[in-house]
């Protein structure tokens, strides 16, 4: 056999993708998956922070009892707009669309994701959703609450009803476009060696939360539609006047929407099993266990819908299964609570800014979690039932737990994103910040919630302002956390220290490349030998006899 | 004794595109999955009707519904004879079933709009009205949107596109049209055949 010429000597390029293509063409046309994500984290940043301007104008109204700063009206405009940006514009494509959209990729080995062309139609579909949705604020706002029940959604309310059931079509076919790769890339593309159990659970994660988004999305797709259709064509689905039943409009919109709360928080905790290991050094504990309780999430996930509907007037029957499936969704959760803990459990734990934000989330979760069951008993729920109970437990679940692993997120991968060392000093405070603002924003409303407190009001007697004043205190507090992060970040892109390829020394395949990682993410494909999280495990001290 | 052979970087280096039967695998995956999603779609609309009407149907027209079924079922087998003779490098063959296919998906568009739609039930009538649009126009959107892919697939197909080894714009197509056969199988027996009439 002939060699018929020397090998190539490749060298080692010294591109990376951001310096692989400048200009505004080469960010608006790009495929490259880390590109698109950048792009994800610049828009979902905006809508975040105008949610969060819509949230901030709620706190300032509520912080006295009377309904003073404005209407009734505006107020309902507010807290309509602040549900429905976090909710299917930060939340549900945060974590997925961002970190998910860079990394999955590069924690399997792979040069992009399956379809390129499609995950950058994903970013400008969600862009004309997000389109829609600023035309709703422009032409006056639409006062229906993120659920937008019905008939009240689809024949009494004057705002933009219409306008922005299409902006979450739209910002659904995106998350659907995201699901579908995920689910290709995570199937056919990964490295040679990389087999399912020695994934990384961030990969699982993303594995489960695609699976709902395909299946769930559709759903309230169609249930949105049929809204808006129902209100200009008055044709009768969903208004008993019209014909129609509204309990089949909760039916099918919680279909979706329980389910959406898993793909807001599968991904952090994919996020939690990737910090959680990198910062105690250790490998994880129940690596099966936890990779098969997302999926277990995501299919019991499916079957919880009727617990939001525990006085609406369904069968106390289904009230009944409905409430033993929710229970029955707590267990995949615990275990990987469990999992965490035993995880930390006598680990050599570095208390760096990632890590922090993970152990919030575990607290912040387990607050949100077990809350939950309180609502999952139909008894209890009806005493608590749209008051602030519900808001402080979807705040831990759905906000708390997901920003918590979101900013971790960020902040882990943060020198693998950009190739700079942000300020540690200003990452461990604004973390410390976010966290007590958190608590102090939402633990006030488990009590007055408690004390029968309802939502979407705009003024309350006076016994329940002390809690408000707390909960807005917090809300500030909370907002200055968020805003630290924007400067100390957006310095270090400029000023900070060259990270290197692994600054915390981490395993998976994503610190093996440069940082920032090349177009091609690797110069050759990686090889995969070993399980995740292969973390040297210590020696045990020899127990010797004394003699 | 065999020497290692280097490794050499492909030529699509730049853009790294896939081989193509690797491309082919995640197509045919991401089809499906998108299949998957859009069937909960149309078992939304099937939960809705099921949920409004329960155990009656209205008064349709059940020789129309025969009719247009039946149509949409044989235009099936002319979409498989499209892409069976593409595969056999049978070009004239392949564009003429493709024709007849869309040509059957307009005969089903005609039934369903032209002649179910002008019947005596409005959108306007009640639930009954409300569902059997909502059904039969998400399912007419779809075959409207087959018949546009069968269309460009005929007119690329006529300028040369495609060969026996590589045709997945057919077989996508094709699928694509299967797909939209297979919703109409469950949504005729839903809005024609189950439960009681109710008429009015």
């Amino acid at each position: 056999m002939t060699v018929s010429s020397p090998p190539v000597k490749l060298e080692k390029p010294p591109q990376n993708y951001l310096n692989w293509a400048f200009g505004i063409k080469s960010w608006l046309l790009t495929t490259d998956h880390k590109r698109i994500a950048i792009l994800y984290l610049i828009t979902v940043t905006l809508f975040f922070a105008l949610g969060g301007l819509a949230a901030s104008l709620v706190r300032f109204e509520l912080i006295t009892p009377q309904g003073d700063l404005m209407s009734a009206d505006n107020y309902n405009k507010s807290f309509t707009l602040h549900g429905m940006l976090m909710v299917f514009f930060f939340l549900i494509p945060g974590i997925p669309a961002v970190m998910g959209n860079f990394l999955i990729p590069l924690m399997i080995g792979a040069k992009d994701l399956a379809f390129p062309r499609l995950n950058l139609a994903s970013w400008y579909v969600f862009m004309v959703g997000g389109l829609f949705t600023m035309t709703v604020i422009v032409v006056g706002g639409v006062d229906t609450g993120w659920t937008f029940y019905t008939p009240y959604s689809s024949t009494y309310s004057n705002g933009a009803v219409i306008l922005a059931a299409l902006g979450i079509f739209a910002a659904g076919f995106a998350s659907i476009f995201t699901a579908i790769n995920f689910v290709v890339t995570i199937h056919k593309m990964r490295a040679p060696g990389l087999t399912w159990f020695r994934l990384p659970l961030f990969v699982w994660a993303h594995y489960a939360t695609s699976i709902i988004i395909l299946l769930g999305t559709p759903v309230l797709a169609i249930t949105i539609l049929m809204v808006g259709i129902e209100r200009m064509f008055k044709i009768g689905i969903f208004d008993p006047a019209l014909g129609g039943d509204p309990l089949l409009f909760q039916h099918l919109f919680w279909f979706y929407s329980h389910p959406a709360v898993y793909i807001m928080v599968l991904p952090s905790m994919g996020v939690i099993s990737e910090l959680i290991t990198a910062f105690t050094r250790r490998r994880i504990f129940g690596y099966k266990a936890i990779a098969l309780s997302s999926l277990a999430i995501a299919l019991l996930g499916f079957l919880v819908w009727g617990h939001h509907m525990f006085v609406s007037g369904q069968s106390v029957y289904a009230g009944l299964v409905f409430s033993a499936i929710t229970f029955m969704v707590a267990i995949p959760s615990a275990i990987k609570v469990f999992n965490w803990t035993a995880t930390l459990f006598k680990g050599t734990i570095s208390f760096t800014t990632p890590m922090l934000y993970a152990l919030g989330f575990i607290g912040l979760f387990t607050i949100g979690g077990l809350t939950g069951l309180f609502l999952g008993a139909a008894a209890v729920d009806v005493h608590v039932t749209d008051t602030y109970f519900v808001v402080a437990h979807f705040h831990y679940v759905m906000v708390g737990a997901t920003i918590m692993a979101y900013m971790g997120a960020i902040h882990f991968w943060w020198p693998k994103i950009t190739g700079k060392l942000y300020n540690e000093g200003w990452g461990i405070s604004s973390a410390i910040i976010i966290f007590v603002g958190f608590n102090l924003t939402f633990m006030p409303q488990f009590i007055m919630g408690y004390l029968g407190m309802p939502r979407r009001y705009y003024a309350y007697p006076d016994e329940f302002q002390i809690y408000h004043i707390a909960s807005s205190a917090g809300a500030a507090i909370l907002a200055f956390g968020y805003v630290l992060p924007l400067f100390y970040l957006l310095y270090s892109l400029f000023f900070g220290p060259k990270a290197g390829d692994n600054p915390w020394n981490a395993k998976g395949l994503e610190w093996t490349t440069a940082s920032p990682p090349p177009h091609e993410n690797f110069e050759e494909t990686p090889i995969v030998t070993e399980e995740a999280y292969a973390y040297p495990v210590p020696q045990k001290a020899e127990v010797t006899s004394g003699a | 004794m065999s020497v290692a052979t280097p490794y050499v970087e492909p030529a699509h280096h730049e853009h790294h595109e896939l081989p193509y039967s690797e491309q082919l695998r995640n197509n045919r995956l991401g089809l499906w999955l998108f299949f998957t999603s859009e069937a909960f779609m149309f078992i939304g609309l099937l939960s809705s009707r099921f949920y409004l009407w329960g155990n009656t149907r209205p008064d349709l027209d059940q020789t129309l519904g025969l009719i247009v079924t039946s149509v949409l079922l044989v235009s099936s087998f002319f979409m498989n004879r499209a892409e069976t003779a593409i595969a056999h490098d049978d070009r004239p063959e392949f564009l003429r079933s493709l024709l007849i296919t869309a040509a059957l998906g307009i005969a089903f568009l005609v039934g369903v709009v032209g002649f179910e739609w002008q019947g005596h039930i409005g959108p306007s009538d009640g639930a009954y009205g409300a569902v059997l649009f909502g059904m039969t126009g998400m399912h007419a959107l779809h075959v409207v949107s087959g018949v546009i892919f069968i269309l460009i697939v005929w007119n690329n197909g006529r300028k040369g596109s495609f060969s026996a080894e590589r045709h997945w714009g057919v077989e996508a197509c094709a699928i694509w049209w299967h797909y939209v056969d297979l919703v109409w199988v469950f949504f005729y027996p839903a809005l024609y055949l189950m439960g009681h009439v109710v008429h009015g």
